[in-house]
This record gives C-alpha cells, sequence and structure tokens, in this order.
C-alpha cells in the first residue's frame, strides 16, 4: 500500500491549442480571496505590495503579483512566486477576509493571434483590445464554468479557473483553438 | 441574447453572467413574530406576477457578485433600467418609452383572430 500522497496538478502535462492560440497550463501560484472594505484598501494595498485597484474590470501588477478587481469590495491576489499571501495580508493590519485558494484554482495561459477567438468559443465577453485592453480582468463564464479572465498582453490571456473543471475548460479552450486556426 | 447593464461594472454583460433574484422592494415587516399567518404568507409567498413592468432583483452571479435591482417588462423581456440595491424605484416615466419592436406570442395571436 502506497503510504505517500503525491500532489498531482490538475492539468499536469497537458498541452494543446493550434497555431492560433496556443494552451500551456501555467505553473503552481499562490492566491487568495481578498474581501474587505474600502477603509482597508490602503493598509492591505501597502502589505501586499500591489494597490488593490478600484473601478470594474482593471488588475494591478507589480512583478509577479497580480491584483484583479471581482467586485465592489472582492479582490482575486495571485503571486507566481508561490509567496506566503495569507501572512502578507494579515500583517496589514486591517479588518479584511483573506481565504487561501491557491489549490482551488488552476491557470491556462492562451497566447497567439487567436486567443480572442478561442475564448470567445465558450465566453461570451466582448475581448476586444478597445473594451478590454491590456490590464483587464473579469470574472466571467466560460461554457458551463466559472472564469477569471486576465488579459496580460495583447495576444496573451490568462484563465483561471476551479480544478475540478480544469479538464472540461481545456477541452472546450481546445476546440475553440482549432476553430481559431481556420 | 439579452444584454443586462451592471451597475457595479458599469457595463452592458450577457445573460449567462446573471440570476433573476425574484421580486424587488418587498420589505421584511418589522414586527415579523407578531404578524398572523395571513400577513406572514401575503408578505412571503404571494407576489403580483404582473404582464407588463416587473421590479426583480437580479444577481451579476458570474460577474461581480452583487445583487441589483432591474425594471424589466414581462412581455418584451426589454430591460427598462438597472440601478444599485438600496436606491428607491426609478420613475420610469422619465425613462424613454419603449418601443414595440419585440415579437411576442400575444401579438402574433391577437393579428391572427
Amino acid at each position: 500500500m502506497a503510504d505517500q500522497a503525491i500532489r498531482k496538478a490538475p492539468l499536469a502535462g497537458l498541452r494543446g491549442g493550434s497555431h492560433a492560440a496556443i494552451l500551456t497550463p501555467a505553473a503552481p501560484a499562490s492566491r487568495i480571496s481578498l474581501r474587505a472594505g474600502k477603509d482597508a484598501v490602503p493598509a492591505l494595498s501597502a502589505a501586499l505590495g500591489v494597490t488593490l485597484p478600484l473601478r470594474p474590470k482593471t488588475s494591478a501588477s507589480s512583478g509577479k503579483r497580480h491584483a484583479l478587481w471581482l467586485g465592489p469590495d472582492e479582490w482575486l491576489v495571485i503571486d507566481e512566486d508561490d509567496a506566503d499571501l495569507m501572512a502578507a495580508a494579515g500583517s496589514s493590519g486591517a479588518l479584511h477576509s483573506a481565504v487561501d485558494v491557491s489549490h482551488r484554482n488552476t491557470a491556462i495561459i492562451v497566447s497567439g493571434p487567436g486567443a480572442e477567438v478561442a475564448i470567445n468559443s465558450g465566453c461570451p465577453q466582448d475581448l476586444s483590445l478597445g473594451l478590454f485592453p491590456v490590464g483587464a480582468c473579469s470574472r466571467t463564464i466560460f461554457g458551463k464554468a466559472e472564469i477569471v479572465l486576465l488579459r496580460t498582453a495583447e495576444d496573451t490571456f490568462r484563465l483561471e479557473c476551479w480544478r475540478s473543471f480544469a479538464p472540461f475548460v481545456f477541452g472546450l479552450l481546445s476546440e475553440g483553438a482549432e476553430d481559431a486556426a481556420h | 441574447m439579452l444584454l443586462i447593464y451592471c451597475p457595479y461594472c458599469e457595463e452592458e454583460r450577457s445573460e449567462l453572467e446573471f440570476r433573476n433574484g425574484g421580486d424587488a422592494h418587498i420589505a421584511r415587516p418589522t414586527n415579523i413574530a407578531e404578524i398572523s399567518d395571513e400577513e406572514f404568507e401575503a408578505y412571503f409567498f404571494l407576489r403580483d406576477n404582473p404582464k407588463g413592468v416587473i421590479f426583480e432583483r437580479w444577481r451579476h452571479i458570474h460577474g461581480c457578485g452583487r445583487f441589483f435591482n432591474a425594471a424589466r417588462d414581462t412581455v418584451s423581456d426589454r430591460f427598462l433600467t438597472t440601478y444599485k440595491a438600496g436606491e428607491p424605484k426609478p420613475d420610469l416615466d422619465a425613462e424613454p418609452k419603449t418601443s414595440a419592436e419585440v415579437e411576442t406570442y400575444e401579438a402574433l395571436e391577437g393579428a391572427a383572430q
């Protein structure tokens, strides 16, 4: 009997897409779901080292740490260097709620000239550069799964989804990426 | 597909991101323990189900997660306006009148007679 549990990334080893839209599972990252009132924003921004955005559909980045506006009092903070975000938020001294969702979410990097088309195969949002510029982010829906989109470059998106939906999202995205290549 | 204006995201989004939350502006009685069963039934269960304009709660569940209120025409499914939760009912007469461009079953039925 095996006496050691091995952690397996939900999309480990998967590759997909087409020449128009390349799909790459993102490296593990730490993430927190952060809720706080307006009064706590300056203290939390200072503690996290990234200014929490207050405008809808905007994000802020500092190095490999990103803060994504999800709602008027809700942010998703991602650190690609696996830093301890819970401790950082806790050191702010301001009233807030932080939940570690590092292992709840997984991310797929969608890049290439057909990235918008590939994502729009299952997502109803207008992703044209005018309405969804670089740095824009939004919680939205992709097929039957809820996702969080972040545009990291003109032709690159970071797509966050819950790990149990990851195979579904990756599969549908692969189909969309193939369609985008035609 | 309907586009619904979310007052918190300040943008029109697809109906796929939203969930209906039932009638809006229903005040919970402050003396809930003292009211009769009939009064509780009227507050809790009985709704008007109007044909025409209805004020509803909607939730941007796959977006900002916020509840807001909307005035919707139940015949044409057109959203007349949306506004943040807690704000008073807007004066719909001040809003532009809706056109009757949406084909409905009722309209077709009328023409067939």
